[in-house]
């Protein structure tokens, strides 16, 4: 199993059953494929409707996710317009949502949205998400693809918000913000906290109950 | 279908469009956008237009193609990653683009239709949104002052209207088609169908018809 399809089990994991979710484009779309059988949920989708779903068979008209891809939708769907999406986003209704990361730093800040004079493709709802969602889940690789550090001391790229990440779940690792530190709660099977240490330049503290991170227990043959 | 006083054809649209003038536009990735009545703006030939919506679509679809034939002075919008013509225009200085939140976007909308001042948002507290912006704080907690916005022309896309002008919209193409009805002094929504009053249940309409000033019926492609 690759790193995405990891991180994607692991998050799931996360999840209770009934909680109102968004998923950001990309790695995070996998993780309703990881859902435990006792788990539901509602996922949100910040272009207007709760209950989107898998695509299954024929598309509908005006039926697209938030990445404008045709999707489903499950009995007991309903749409709404933008100000009340945002409503339910801003408002605290939604439990959880996870989105991906250029940088996390020590202090719960997150950037994920611009890279100044390579990448302006705009926030869209990710502001609005991580300021308002209960728990804020940033699914990302560890390092970057050359190797260099994404959890930092501080962030040098533009802000999505400031303090508000709730975890980071990456391949290697689990991290949570307890009291306003980030604390290293679980490593993967085989993973050192001298690997982690490796790469991670923020500094964290290894919580006494840290432990191995769950992964699938039956990886299937391809 | 009956010909009704709202009911107007594309050609119609021409005697309201200028130059300079500024277009809110409803759709998300083109999903809910006006096709046609983009296409008569761009055969118009007005340009220098100020376009205020979700994101700019691609270079093909929604109001993507304004941008792609250089008609657009300023965007203000949430997302333009799906167009590179947005940003290649934005970093070649051709064009102006105003970033701005999702969901401050729909407030500012909505409060420019609506006879508010401004909302209070913690979005985009301790962020680069937050430049030279006022910031209140209230209970403990920040928040920006968020400015209305408007527009001299509102673009919808809808499903169905009566012949009154109430408008309901199809699954995912609604997004910010209401709340721009509410923020332009003139308003026109493309539709599928146009059905006498009394056809549309009273309670599923989404859209009050004394907000759209005009229907275009859509041309079958």
């Amino acid at each position: 199993m690759d790193a995405k399809n990891l991180i994607a089990f692991r998050v799931a994991q996360e999840m209770k059953d009934g909680d109102v979710v968004n998923l950001g484009i990309g790695l995070p779309t996998l993780v309703p494929d990881y859902l435990p059988e006792d788990v539901h949920i509602t996922l949100q989708s910040e272009n207007g409707f709760l209950g989107l779903g898998p695509l299954n068979g024929k598309t509908l008209p005006n039926l697209v996710n938030a990445g404008g891809k045709p999707c489903g939708m499950v009995p007991g769907t309903a749409f709404f317009d933008s100000a009340m999406s945002f409503c339910i986003i801003r408002g605290g209704h939604v439990d959880v949502t996870v989105l991906g990361g250029l940088q996390v730093d020590q202090e719960g800040n997150l950037a994920n949205w611009m890279v100044p004079g390579k990448m302006i493709p705009g926030m869209g709802g990710a502001m609005d998400l991580v300021t308002g969602a209960k728990n804020v889940i940033v699914a990302m690789e560890h390092a970057t693809k050359e190797g260099g550090a994404k959890i930092l001391k501080r962030c040098t790229l533009p802000l999505t918000a400031a303090k508000k990440v709730s975890a980071i779940i990456t391949e290697l690792a689990v991290f949570r913000f307890i009291d306003g530190k980030l604390v290293l709660t679980e490593t993967a099977p085989g993973v050192t906290l001298d690997d982690i240490r490796a790469r991670t330049e923020a500094e964290f503290v290894v919580s006494p109950e840290c432990c191995e991170m769950e992964t699938p227990r039956e990886v299937q043959p391809v | 279908m009956s010909q009704t006083s709202k009911q107007i054809s594309y050609a119609a649209l021409r005697p309201r469009l200028r130059d300079g003038m500024s277009i809110l536009f409803g759709g998300f990735l083109g999903v809910g956008t006006p096709e046609g009545i983009v296409g008569e703006i761009l055969d118009s030939g007005v340009r220098d237009l100020t376009i205020i919506g979700n994101d700019t679509g691609t270079p093909e679809v929604g109001i993507g193609v304004l941008v792609a034939n250089k008609r657009v002075k300023k965007v203000i919008s949430s997302h333009i990653g799906t167009n590179a013509e947005t940003g290649r225009q934005m970093i070649a200085g051709e064009l102006d683009v105003e970033l701005v939140p999702q969901g401050t976007l729909a407030e500012r909308i909505r409060c420019g239709g609506s006879g508010l001042g401004g909302v209070l948002t913690p979005t985009g507290v301790g962020t680069i949104v937050e430049e030279g912006k006022t910031k209140l704080n209230f209970d403990g907690i920040d928040y920006l002052v968020e400015r209305p916005l408007r527009a001299d022309i509102a673009i919808l896309k809808a499903h169905q209207a009566d012949d009154k002008g109430n408008l309901v919209y199809q699954r995912a193409a609604r997004n910010f088609n209401p709340i721009m009805a509410l923020a332009a002094d003139f308003v026109v929504a493309e539709v599928d169908e146009i059905v006498p009053a009394g056809a549309i249940d009273p309670d599923l309409v989404m859209t009050p018809g004394v907000l759209v000033n005009a229907l275009i019926l859509a041309e079958e492609n």
